[in-house]
C-alpha cells in the first residue's frame, strides 16, 4: 500500500459541538509525529493529510472522521484516538471507532451504514467529502464546469431554462413551485417582454433564500457550510439564464459558520474570476453580496425576505404580482431555496430528462430530510422522492428510540401537519404529504412517540406561529392569538366543550383570508391533530386528562416501586429535589416539590416513572394556574 | 460609545438597505442596542432613512434588542426537535436555577436568558449556547455543573 491518505473531519455545526476542531488538530499532530513511518513506502509529506469538511448529516454520532481512499469512517472520535487512527493507516481499521449495525456487526464503508445505505446524495453530494474552504477540492468533484462551458460557449439562457424545465425540479424551500418555469418568467419580465414592455432590457435580482427558519431543519445550514461553492455556482447560473448582474444570498445570521464559509467562498469565486466584474474574461459581470437574517420567521416568505433586503421591515405583500415580475426595487427577481438552488449545476451535468428519472412523476430529483426526534438514528438524510415514511423512520433512522410505540411523524415545518401511523406507507413528496393534511415544507421531519401530547405540540406550534406572525394581516395576528389562547385553556385544563369546533372554524378562516403562505399554512398543525387525534384533545377537554402525560397542569407522576430498579436517575434528574430514596427505601415522589415537569420520567430508562390524572383534576381549573405562577412560588 | 457607533455605521455604504447590517453589528458589539445608536446611525445612512424607521427594525427582528443584556447570554432552543426533547424542563431549570425567565436578565448582570427558534443541531437536541459555545445534549445532571463555569469566578466567565 503506497497510497496517500486523507483523513476527512467532519466539522460541521453539530460536530463542531462535539469537539471535532480538537479531533482535526489532534490528527494533524499525530500525522507530523508519525512521519515516514505512518505508512510504509510513502514520503512523511504524502502520507496522510487531515482535511476539515462540512456535515456528514449523522451528527447524534459525530465527530465523524473518514479515511480515504480506504473508504473508512470512524464516529465518535475523540482527540485521544488521533495516534491509533493515524498508525492504522494502511492496515486494519480501529474497531472501537467503526459503527454497529442494527445486527450488531461492525461495519468499515459508509454505505454499508444502515442510515446511509439508501441514501441518494445529489444536493449534498460534496457534502463532508471536500474542504468548503478550497475551491479546488470543489473543482476537483466537477464544480464550476458547468458554469464555465455555458458562459465560455455562450448557451442561449432559453437552453439553459428548458434543461431545468425538462428536469422536473420544484423549489425546495417548501412551495414546490417548478423552478424552470420561475427562470423563465422573470427572464422574460426582463427582456422587457411583461407588462413594463418597452423593448429595453430590465435589470434583474436573483436571491438565494437561506433564512431557515423551520424549526427542526438544518439542510440549509449543512449545504452553506459544506458546499458553499454548489450554492454559488446555482445561483451564478440562474443569474446567467435571467440576465441579472447583481444576486443576495439572504442568511440567517444565527449561522455562524455559513456565513463564514459563504463569503470566504465569495472571495475565491471571484478570484478565479467566476463571479465578479469579468467573468472568465467575457465582460460579463456578476455581484454576490450577503445579506444577514435579523431573525423574523416570517423572512423566509419570498416576498418579506425581499423587504428585508430592500431594508424594510420583513412584511410580506400580496402576490397578485409575483416577484420574478416585480421583486427587489420593483424589477424582475428570482429568489430559490439553497437546496434548489445546489441541485442546479448538478442537473445541468448530467442533463434534466436524466434528473427527472429520479423521484416520482410530478416531483422529481431527491429531498433532502431531517430526521430529528424521537428516532435511534437522527440527523439529515437524502433520499429520492417517493421513499415511504416507513422507509425513512424504520429503516434510515433504525426506528424509535427505547423501542417505545411510533405516533407521529410532524412535517413541514411549524405549518406542517403531524401524520399518524396509518399512512406510514405514503410516498413522500409535494402533492403526497399535501394530500394528508401535511406539506413537504423545506424537509423538517419530526418523529414522535407516546410520550408526545399531540394537543401540546399543537399549542406549540401556534405559538410559535403567533409570535412570529408579522401582524400585518388581521386572520392572522388575531385568529393564531385566539386559537393559542384555546390550547393553553385545553393544555391547562380549562377546556369548554366546543373549542374543537372553534379551533376548526378559526383555522378555515386563517387558510381562506390571510394574506400569505404563513397565514394560509399556520393552523396545519391544528387541523391535523384535530383530524387524527381527535380523541386526545375531547380527553383534555371532557375527562382533564393527557393521555400522554405531558401536560403539567392535568398530570400527576409516581414511581412504581415494582419496575424501579433504584437506579437513581430520576433523583439526579429532578430540578426541585423532589424524589427521595436509595437502593434501601423505595423511590418516591414528594408531590409537594413536585412541579410535573417529566424529567424523572425522560430520565427512567425502566418505565417506572408513570402518570395519572391530577388528583386536583378540574379543582385547579379557572383558578388561572398558568405554568409560570407555578414555577415562580 | 458614540465614536465606536460610528465607526460601525460607516463600514457600510450610506444607503437604507444596510440598515439592518449596521443594527447587527452594533447589537454585536453592545449586546444591545444603545438608545443614542440611532440618531447617528440615521446620520450616517442619510436623509432615506427616518429614525422612527430603524426604531420599528430594532423592536420587529428578533436578533436585536433595546434593553440591555447579561455578560452571559444562555440561549435555549426551543426548536421542534429540542422541544420534544425536553427543553421545556430546561427552561424550567434554567429558571429555577438563576430566577430568571425567558428575555429576562439577572440583577447582577451576570446572565440573560433567551428562547432561540431552531438552531438546526437538532440531531444534538436539547441544545443550549451559552455566548458562543454550543452545549449539546445537555441533561437536568449536567446543567448545573455547566451553568457554574459562567457564574463570576468559573473557568469561562472571561
Amino acid at each position: 500500500m503506497s497510497e496517500t491518505r486523507t483523513l476527512l473531519v467532519c466539522c460541521g455545526t453539530g460536530c463542531l459541538a462535539n469537539h471535532a476542531s480538537e479531533v482535526a488538530d489532534a490528527l494533524e499532530a499525530a500525522v507530523a509525529a508519525a512521519g515516514v513511518d505512518a505508512v510504509v513506502g510513502v514520503e512523511a509529506s504524502d502520507a496522510a493529510t487531515v482535511k476539515r469538511t462540512g456535515c456528514n448529516g449523522f451528527c447524534e454520532n459525530g465527530p465523524i472522521v473518514k479515511v480515504h481512499p480506504d473508504d473508512i469512517s470512524y464516529y465518535k472520535v475523540r482527540p485521544k484516538h488521533a495516534e491509533k487512527i493515524v498508525a492504522s493507516l494502511g492496515g486494519e481499521p480501529v474497531k472501537a471507532l467503526l459503527y454497529r449495525n442494527d445486527e450488531k456487526q461492525l461495519v468499515t464503508r459508509q454505505l454499508d451504514n444502515p442510515f446511509y445505505a439508501s441514501q441518494r446524495k445529489i444536493a449534498l453530494r460534496n457534502i463532508g467529502e471536500i474542504d468548503p474552504l478550497v475551491i479546488e477540492d470543489y473543482q476537483e468533484r466537477g464544480g464550476y464546469v458547468v458554469l464555465e462551458r455555458i458562459i465560455r460557449e455562450a448557451v442561449p439562457p432559453e437552453t439553459v431554462i428548458q434543461e431545468l424545465i425538462d428536469s422536473g425540479l420544484r423549489g425546495r424551500g417548501g412551495a414546490g413551485f417548478p423552478t424552470g418555469i420561475k427562470w423563465k418568467t422573470a427572464a422574460g419580465y426582463a427582456r422587457g417582454g411583461g407588462a413594463d414592455a418597452d423593448g429595453g432590457q430590465l435589470p434583474a435580482f436573483v436571491c438565494c433564500n437561506g433564512d431557515e427558519g423551520d424549526p427542526g431543519a438544518f439542510m440549509d445550514r449543512s449545504i452553506l457550510e459544506g458546499d458553499p461553492h454548489g450554492v454559488i455556482e446555482g445561483l451564478a447560473i440562474c443569474a446567467y439564464a435571467v440576465g441579472a448582474e447583481q444576486g443576495f444570498l439572504y442568511i440567517r445570521d444565527e449561522y455562524g459558520l455559513a456565513l463564514k464559509n459563504v463569503s470566504a467562498a465569495l472571495a475565491s469565486a471571484e478570484e478565479r474570476g467566476f463571479i465578479g466584474d469579468d467573468i472568465l474574461g467575457t465582460g460579463r459581470k456578476l455581484h454576490l453580496e450577503i445579506v444577514r437574517g435579523g431573525g423574523a420567521f416570517v423572512c423566509g416568505e419570498s416576498t418579506a425576505l425581499m423587504q428585508s433586503i430592500e431594508g424594510q421591515l420583513g412584511e410580506p405583500r400580496a402576490k397578485y404580482i409575483r416577484s420574478a415580475q416585480r421583486g427587489l426595487w420593483d424589477y424582475p427577481t428570482v429568489l430559490n431555496n439553497v437546496e434548489t438552488l445546489v441541485n442546479v449545476p448538478y442537473i445541468l451535468a448530467c442533463g434534466g430528462a436524466e434528473y427527472a428519472k429520479l423521484g416520482t412523476a410530478r416531483s422529481s430529483g431527491t429531498k433532502v430530510f431531517s430526521l430529528v426526534g424521537k428516532v435511534n438514528r437522527t440527523g439529515l438524510i437524502e433520499v429520492p422522492m417517493g421513499a415511504t415514511l416507513r422507509h425513512l423512520i424504520f429503516d434510515i433512522g433504525g426506528g424509535i428510540k427505547n423501542d417505545r410505540a411510533f405516533k407521529a411523524v410532524q412535517t413541514g415545518g411549524p405549518s406542517g401537519g403531524c401524520i399518524p401511523e396509518q399512512y406510514l406507507d405514503l410516498e413522500v413528496d409535494f402533492d403526497g404529504l399535501t394530500e394528508k393534511g401535511a406539506m413537504m415544507g423545506s424537509g423538517g421531519m419530526i418523529v414522535m412517540d407516546d410520550h408526545d401530547c399531540m394537543v401540546e405540540v399543537a399549542r406549540y406550534y401556534v405559538g410559535f406561529l403567533a409570535e412570529e406572525s408579522c401582524g400585518k394581516c388581521t386572520p392572522c395576528r388575531e385568529g393564531l392569538r385566539h386559537m393559542q389562547a384555546i390550547l393553553t385553556d385545553i393544555t391547562e385544563g380549562r377546556g369548554q366543550p366546543g373549542d374543537i369546533e372553534l379551533l376548526e372554524r378559526l383555522g378555515h378562516t386563517l387558510q381562506q383570508a390571510s394574506l400569505c403562505e404563513l397565514g394560509k399554512t399556520a393552523p396545519n398543525p391544528v387541523l391535523s391533530t384535530i383530524k387524527y387525534f381527535r380523541d386526545e384533545y375531547e380527553a383534555h377537554i371532557t375527562a382533564g386528562v393527557c393521555p400522554a402525560g405531558v401536560c403539567p397542569e392535568l398530570t400527576d407522576f409516581y414511581i412504581d416501586a415494582e419496575a424501579c430498579t433504584s437506579c437513581n436517575a430520576c433523583k439526579k434528574a429532578c430540578p426541585t429535589g423532589a424524589i427521595e430514596g436509595d437502593k434501601e427505601r423505595a423511590y418516591v415522589i414528594d408531590m409537594a416539590l413536585c412541579i410535573s415537569c417529566g424529567s424523572c420520567r425522560a430520565a427512567c430508562r425502566f418505565d417506572s416513572v408513570c402518570t395519572r390524572g391530577k388528583a386536583r383534576g378540574k379543582a385547579a381549573a379557572g383558578a388561572g394556574t398558568s405554568a409560570e405562577g407555578k414555577v415562580a412560588s | 460609545m458614540e465614536e465606536r457607533i460610528r465607526e460601525i455605521a460607516q463600514r457600510y455604504p450610506a444607503e437604507k438597505r444596510f440598515s439592518l447590517a449596521v443594527l447587527q453589528d452594533v447589537q454585536r458589539e453592545f449586546n444591545y442596542i444603545p438608545p443614542e445608536a440611532l440618531p447617528l446611525i440615521k446620520e450616517h445612512l442619510g436623509p432615506d432613512v427616518r429614525e422612527g424607521q430603524l426604531y420599528a427594525l430594532a423592536t420587529f427582528y428578533k436578533a436585536l434588542s433595546l434593553k440591555p443584556k447579561g455578560k452571559h447570554i444562555i440561549k435555549i432552543c426551543d426548536g421542534t426537535a429540542c422541544h420534544m426533547q425536553g427543553s421545556t424542563r430546561l427552561i424550567t431549570a434554567v429558571q429555577l436555577a438563576l430566577g430568571i425567565g425567558p428575555g429576562e436578565c439577572t440583577p447582577d448582570g451576570q446572565f440573560s436568558l433567551e428562547l432561540v427558534n431552531c438552531v438546526g443541531s437538532c440531531a444534538l437536541a436539547p441544545i443550549m449556547i451559552v455566548d458562543e459555545t454550543y452545549h449539546s445534549k445537555v441533561t437536568m445532571e449536567g446543567l448545573p455543573a455547566i451553568l457554574d463555569t459562567y457564574r463570576p469566578g468559573g473557568e469561562r466567565d472571561v
